[in-house]
């Protein structure tokens, strides 16, 4: 894009670095590198798109990963220890360390970065799952099992439908911690949204608050729909009895 | 984005000791760090500076609001929206939401981490005080105990270890999260894994983020051994 796109709205001068930011993603600012344009509508619909692609992809790959083994491990009620050390050890992994050494050691790219961050979204889901299915009221299983039940019927219809809320929240929180991670990406050379803020040096503070804001939204509608994933796939039963 | 992802210039090595290894970039040198071990104490220092500011004035804040929704029970639901929504904004979008007030510096990054801290310890003690059963409450009232003695004699120590526990999760996610401080130019141990434009030096990637683990499970520790001097009567039950 060349210089000399849309001219500055005025009154959102008064704004100050808000309005500034708000020019930067509706028609794009003069890179401080010089030259060219940078922002504007375009460049913010791509980067976000990349934002959510990255996210998408690693959470689903945490929960392909995750979900079976805390299904199977709360369905046996072994392997406390390893479900809920994961959680613990997960946490303390500090993801820029963890982003940095995987982009210097194996490389830059989509596969790594996704493995990055799938790591980040698995103990979690893995934690969440393994509670969420061995606090399932025992009773209600051996009620299962004497009806005839077989035992991946009574994971499927009797402890998942119980455990969705405990194991949603694993989800929530581990789709939170990607989508964070995922704003440093660009370290690991996939262009996020992330860019505006870590480049500042190209978008300048406009850009650097731009990205700050529309990271911070992307962060919050994705909390909320999987808010909703959740409230649909809570069963009425367990939705009566928590009102 | 070229900036970021140039190659190591020469210059960043020749005044350091480590051989070939450190010219191959290998995975982990450890002659380098052992030569260069005293230039982490700084961001190390940072670093507990920027989670301990964040995990007490998290506490504090969210202690306080935590005493107030038990006494106006219908600020419970507001409270945790409001922490949720704190907590859910990723800390380095913070940093920069803060941008046009608080400009770039350590004091930003405490902000941001302490907002991210609200909700873990807020919901902990939330649940701890529901989980304090009824007739333990009942008999310290009939026994003439005043409302707040009742919640400072009675309720607050015996939800403790829920307490303790949210002050674990937030103190550990706390530790691995300073390391984005870097970003706001906040210091801590970012600015060991972020050095200058590059990302490439893997020995100081390993150390830096070696030191943030180890830091995250100390405090772990000592919070935990806390926990069980606080309440002996935990011992005496188990």
């Amino acid at each position: 894009m060349e210089a000399g796109g849309p001219v500055i709205p005025v009154p959102l001068a008064a704004f100050g670095l808000f309005g500034e930011a708000f020019n930067f993603v509706f028609s794009g600012t003069e890179a401080q590198t010089g030259g060219v344009t940078v922002g504007g509508p375009e460049q913010v619909l791509d980067l976000a798109a990349r934002q959510l692609e990255v996210t998408l992809f690693a959470l689903g790959v945490a929960i392909f990963l995750a979900l079976p083994v805390g299904l199977w491990l709360g369905h046996r009620q072994k392997g406390e220890f390893l479900a809920v050390s994961a959680g613990n050890a997960g946490r303390a992994i500090p993801e820029l360390a963890l982003i940095a050494l995987m982009a210097a050691a194996i490389g830059v790219g989509m596969v790594n970065l996704v493995v990055a961050l799938a790591i980040l979204g698995i103990p979690p889901i893995l934690t969440n799952t393994y509670v969420g299915i061995s606090q399932v009221d025992r009773a209600s299983v051996e009620a299962a099992r004497g009806m005839g039940m077989t035992e991946l019927a009574i994971v499927r219809k009797v402890e998942l439908p119980l455990a969705v809320p405990t194991i949603m929240g694993g989800v929530r929180t581990a789709a939170i911690n990607i989508i964070a991670t995922a704003t440093i990406a660009p370290l690991a050379g996939i262009l996020t949204l992330g860019d505006f803020i870590i480049a500042r040096n190209v978008y300048g503070d406009a850009g650097v608050l731009a990205g700050a804001v529309l990271v911070a939204m992307m962060a919050l509608a994705l909390e909320a729909s999987l808010a909703g994933i959740q409230w649909a796939m809570t069963s009425k039963g367990l939705k009566l009895e928590r009102s | 984005m070229a900036e970021l992802l140039a190659a190591v210039d020469d210059s960043f090595f020749t005044d350091r000791t480590g051989g070939g290894c450190i010219q191959e970039n290998k995975l982990f040198c450890p002659g380098w760090v052992a030569d260069n071990y005293d230039r982490y104490v700084d961001p190390t220092l940072q670093h507990l500076v920027l989670v301990g500011s964040a995990v007490v004035a998290g506490f504090l804040i969210a202690f306080a609001l935590g005493v107030f929704a038990h006494r106006h029970r219908f600020l419970q639901t507001p409270f945790l929206a409001g922490t949720g929504i704190l907590y859910t904004i990723p800390s380095i979008s913070f940093f920069f939401l803060l941008l046009p007030i608080t400009g770039r510096g350590a004091l930003t990054a405490i902000i941001a981490l302490t907002a991210f801290n609200l909700q873990i310890i807020f919901r902990n003690m939330t649940n701890g005080l529901r989980n304090v059963p009824q007739n333990v409450t009942e008999a310290a009232t009939g026994i003439g105990m005043t409302k707040s003695q009742v919640l400072w004699q009675v309720e607050l120590p015996l939800a403790m270890p829920e307490i303790i526990a949210g002050l674990r999760i937030a103190t550990v996610s706390t530790v691995a999260l300073a390391t984005l401080a870097v970003f706001a130019n906040g210091g801590g141990l970012g600015t060991e894994i972020v050095s200058g434009s590059n990302i490439t030096f893997k020995t100081g990637i390993i150390v830096a983020g070696s030191i943030a683990v180890i830091m995250a499970i100390v405090f772990d520790g000592m919070l935990l051994l806390a926990g069980k001097l606080l309440a002996p009567w935990k011992r005496v039950a188990q």
